[in-house]
């Protein structure tokens, strides 16, 4: 097929430019530039709400912590197909690992504001390594990784490009690729979680364990495959004109096999949950106000949409499996967000505690619409939902 | 003053001394950690604090801080619950007495000093160090402002400069370590009228305060808090009354805070060691399970040929034998049709004879 | 650096500084030592379907 006749197919002539969700956008964007000229020239305490009770707010509980653990796709997607054999799922592998990357990518940006001094951020790699630091090994692994998804993805755009000399070479390193992704993965997953284990006093004894960096890993795994299925289903509906019959033939079985073992691991993460209490012997905080939020996370957001997962599977209601995901996804958030900043200091007295400057909820918004801007870019553009039709055979 | 000038110098001479010694006999061991020898420290006696504000105003004045709102002979700023923040690194608290109502306690609260601080745990460029002295010192120039440091201080101590732009610090009590290496007291120490904080040894300062639960059981509680907790701290407290009471919190635990992260630190060279062996085996055995499953279907595929082929061949064969058979019997049906044309023909002529 | 280390935080700077290295030098060995052990698997299993 050539250049031309690939471009009538998944590229039909562009719509009008000023279409209502282009408004919304372009408004959320000037929201968000002023926010940003606003962190950069009056420093942090002009739009955020952290004070020295709270160095950590929306920005490390939300775009941080949560989106690292939705990013977890890439992961859990690259190391299913090439590493496990389950090559029916390939064709998710470039939607996902370009969500990964897009969602690391922001991680990054979002960092440059929450840091005091974000010129300095590669100290810690290359000027003064304080490896006793977890949150070393978090910023280590994130570069690293961050450079591993860069590549991944890069085969795509040089396919885009029509650099195949460059493609091939770094197309064979899928393999290694792959293999250091899910290391890093394990590693920055785990120890994001591993983070608040310096800090038994300040967390809650239901959320506190010595398992925090198991159950981040673990929980990013779900939060990964939903993520897939999530992104997956807003896909369908709006990028459809851009898929080709494999990605149309493989997607049903993409999101049941991914539906059945986000569920598996759901319950897997509950098992290791009850566990956690039995060993720090918290049974008697359930009884309180704490308690009750504790299972609202667990049973409405883990348990119901792992079993909701699980009906769906045996009856393949692909309406239900969406709904599941979109629950899960909520729930990571609710548990990345309980951890960092709603079970944290939570013996403060309530006038002490901490709610995000209208400033960090805008520039979380403009983050996380910069992603879907740059995802719409991407997929309208490259070989994502399609095999470009010069590399058919070489995978 | 608690101490005078001239054994101070001692101490400090002293200090470097015992350093000297104490590399033998700390050389050999690795597990154990003791701190160092001889550091420094402060002991915060709550019985004796009248609640002046004059260590706030000294430690201002010595540490170039800006001036606050409220002047340090402000006594009214007593009632509400503070805590060290960019522009104090140290500030006194009141609390009401539960042993005799309506008497007042007061606590001063600034950096413990940690013999294992969890700041310089967490920090991720190694900003803040435990100095031989005691104190543990912050270095800005490395700082990324990440404030790690104060997520993992179990004090809640060390304060952040919000709005700076562009060299935004992490602030807290230094125990005045510049003073200490010039051989002067901490500003605070200095200026206390009531005897209440008294600088020295960390062992010194444990002996004495020992003993002064010792004399006095009635009057103080029967602890020191900072001996043990989170590993130990330099700056020491004995109170009248719980802990608890004066706004210090008793469940933090005994365990120092690069012990609480060794477990989730030991895991990752393991991960990072293991996962290649375990992910490249889950590879290879699902090349090998693919490749298995091709050599078996390419085996059917073969099978299926060559059993076409054997049918064909039979079929083929038959054939053959059938065109023989046929041909033979043509051939017969053809020998018999001469035979009996020619026993004919020679009847014919006999006939032709007669 | 001390020569002798006093503090627990000290030593685990020292084992870690040290442990992180190991842990890049190793994940690069990974991979030589499987390039090296599957190196030749490609010529024999030629050589196997020649026979
Ligand atoms: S009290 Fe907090 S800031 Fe001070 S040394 Fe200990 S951990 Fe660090
Ligand atoms: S804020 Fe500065 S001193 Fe504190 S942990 Fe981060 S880099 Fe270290
Ligand atoms: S030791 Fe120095 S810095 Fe610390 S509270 Fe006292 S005067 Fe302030």
């Amino acid at each position: 097929m050539s250049q031309d006749a690939v471009k009538t197919k998944f590229f039909p002539p562009d719509r009008s430019f000023y279409t209502p969700v282009n408004m919304v956008v372009g408004c959320i964007m000037a929201v968000g530039l002023l926010f940003t000229v606003l962190r950069f020239t009056g420093g942090l305490s002009m739009v955020t709400n952290l004070d020295d009770n709270y160095p950590w707010g929306l920005w490390i509980g939300f775009d941080l912590m949560a989106g690292v653990a939705l990013a977890a796709g890439g992961y859990t997607t690259s190391a299913a197909c090439y590493l496990f054999g389950m090559k029916r799922f390939h064709s998710a592998v470039r939607p996902a690992i370009l969500t990964a990357f897009l969602g690391y990518a922001l991680v990054v940006v979002s960092l440059h504001y929450d840091v005091g001094r974000p010129w300095r951020l590669p100290y810690p790699l290359f000027w003064s390594q304080g490896t006793t630091s977890l949150l070393f090994e978090v910023g280590l692994c994130v570069a690293l990784y961050l450079t591993v998804l860069f590549l991944e993805y890069s085969v795509t755009a040089l396919e885009w490009l029509g650099l195949k000399k460059l493609r091939h070479i770094i197309h064979r390193l899928t393999l290694v690729l792959t293999i250091f992704g899910v290391i890093l993965s394990t590693l920055h997953q785990s120890s994001l979680g591993a983070l608040f284990i310096i800090a038994p006093s300040k967390l809650h004894p239901l959320w506190y364990s010595q398992y925090l960096a198991v159950y981040f890993f673990i929980s990013s795994m779900f939060a990964g495959l939903s993520m897939v299925i999530f992104e997956g289903s807003l896909s369908h509906k709006y990028f459809h004109d851009k898929m080709d019959d494999t990605y149309l033939g493989e997607h049903d079985g993409v999101v049941l096999g991914f539906a059945k073992g986000a569920s598996f691991i759901m319950f897997a993460y509950l098992v290791i949950k009850v566990i956690g209490i039995a060993m720090d012997n918290t049974w008697h905080y359930l009884g309180s106000g704490y308690g009750m939020w504790f299972l609202v996370e667990m049973l409405g957001f883990v348990a119901l949409p792992g079993f909701l997962y699980a009906v769906a599977v045996r009856d393949r209601n692909f309406g239900l499996i969406r709904k599941a995901a979109l629950i899960t996804v909520l729930g990571i958030v609710l548990n990345r967000l309980n951890v960092c900043l709603i079970a944290f200091n939570w013996y403060l007295p309530l006038e002490d505690r901490y709610f995000p400057h209208i400033g960090e909820i805008g520039l979380t918004i403009f983050m996380v619409t910069i992603g879907v801007v740059a995802f719409k870019f991407i997929v309208t553009r490259m070989p994502i939902f399609y095999e470009h039709p010069d590399y058919k055979e070489s995978h | 003053m608690s101490v005078s000038r001239r054994k101070f110098l001692a101490w400090m001479g002293g200090a470097g001394l015992s350093t000297a010694v104490g590399r033998k006999a700390f050389a050999a061991s690795n597990k154990h950690f003791e701190g160092y020898p001889d550091s420094f420290g402060v002991l915060h006696d709550t019985t004796l604090c009248v609640g002046c504000r004059s260590c706030e105003a000294a430690c201002n004045k010595v540490n170039d801080l800006p001036q606050p709102e409220k002047s340090f002979t402000d006594l009214k700023v007593l009632d509400e619950k503070r805590r060290t923040d960019a522009a104090a690194y140290t500030v006194v608290n009141k609390y009401e007495s539960v042993k005799k109502p309506g008497l007042p306690l007061f606590r001063k609260i600034q950096c413990n000093h940690c013999l294992e601080p969890a700041c310089a745990s967490a920090c991720f460029v190694k900003a803040f160090t435990k100095t031989k002295e005691g104190a543990v010192v912050y270095d800005a120039s490395v700082c990324v402002g990440c404030r790690y440091c104060m997520v993992a201080c179990p004090f809640n101590i060390p304060a952040y400069e919000y709005d700076k732009v562009l060299d935004p610090r992490v602030v807290k009590c230094t125990l005045c370590h510049p003073r200490l290496l010039e051989g002067k007291l901490p500003g605070c120490v200095e200026v206390c009228p009531a005897e209440a904080l008294t600088f020295g040894k960390r062992e010194d300062l444990l002996a004495l305060a020992r003993e002064r639960i010792r004399k006095h059981p009635d009057r103080y509680v029967h602890h020191i808090y900072g001996e043990k907790e989170m590993g130990g701290t330099s700056w020491l407290y004995i109170t009248g009354e719980s802990f608890e009471q004066v706004g210090m919190r008793e469940d933090l635990g005994i365990t120092p805070a690069p012990n609480l992260t060794a477990g989730a630190l030991a895991v990752v060279p393991m991960v990072a060691g293991l996962w290649p062996l375990f992910l490249t085996g889950a590879y290879a055995m699902s090349r090998r399970k693919e490749k298995i499953a091709a050599e078996e279907q390419a085996g059917a595929v073969a099978n299926a040929i060559a059993e076409t082929n054997d049918a064909a061949e039979k079929k083929l064969a038959q054939a053959l034998e059938k065109a023989k058979k046929e041909k033979e019997a043509a051939i017969q049906k053809e020998v018999k049709k001469a035979l009996e044309e020619a026993v004919k023909a020679q009847e014919a002529d006999k006939e032709e004879d007669a | 650096m001390h020569d002798v280390i006093y503090t627990l935080q000290d030593f685990m700077l020292h084992t870690k500084n040290i442990t992180y290295i190991l842990m890049g030098v190793g994940l690069v060995a990974y991979v030589a030592f499987w390039n090296f052990l599957t190196g030749k698997d490609d010529d024999h299993e030629a050589a196997g379907k020649e026979e």
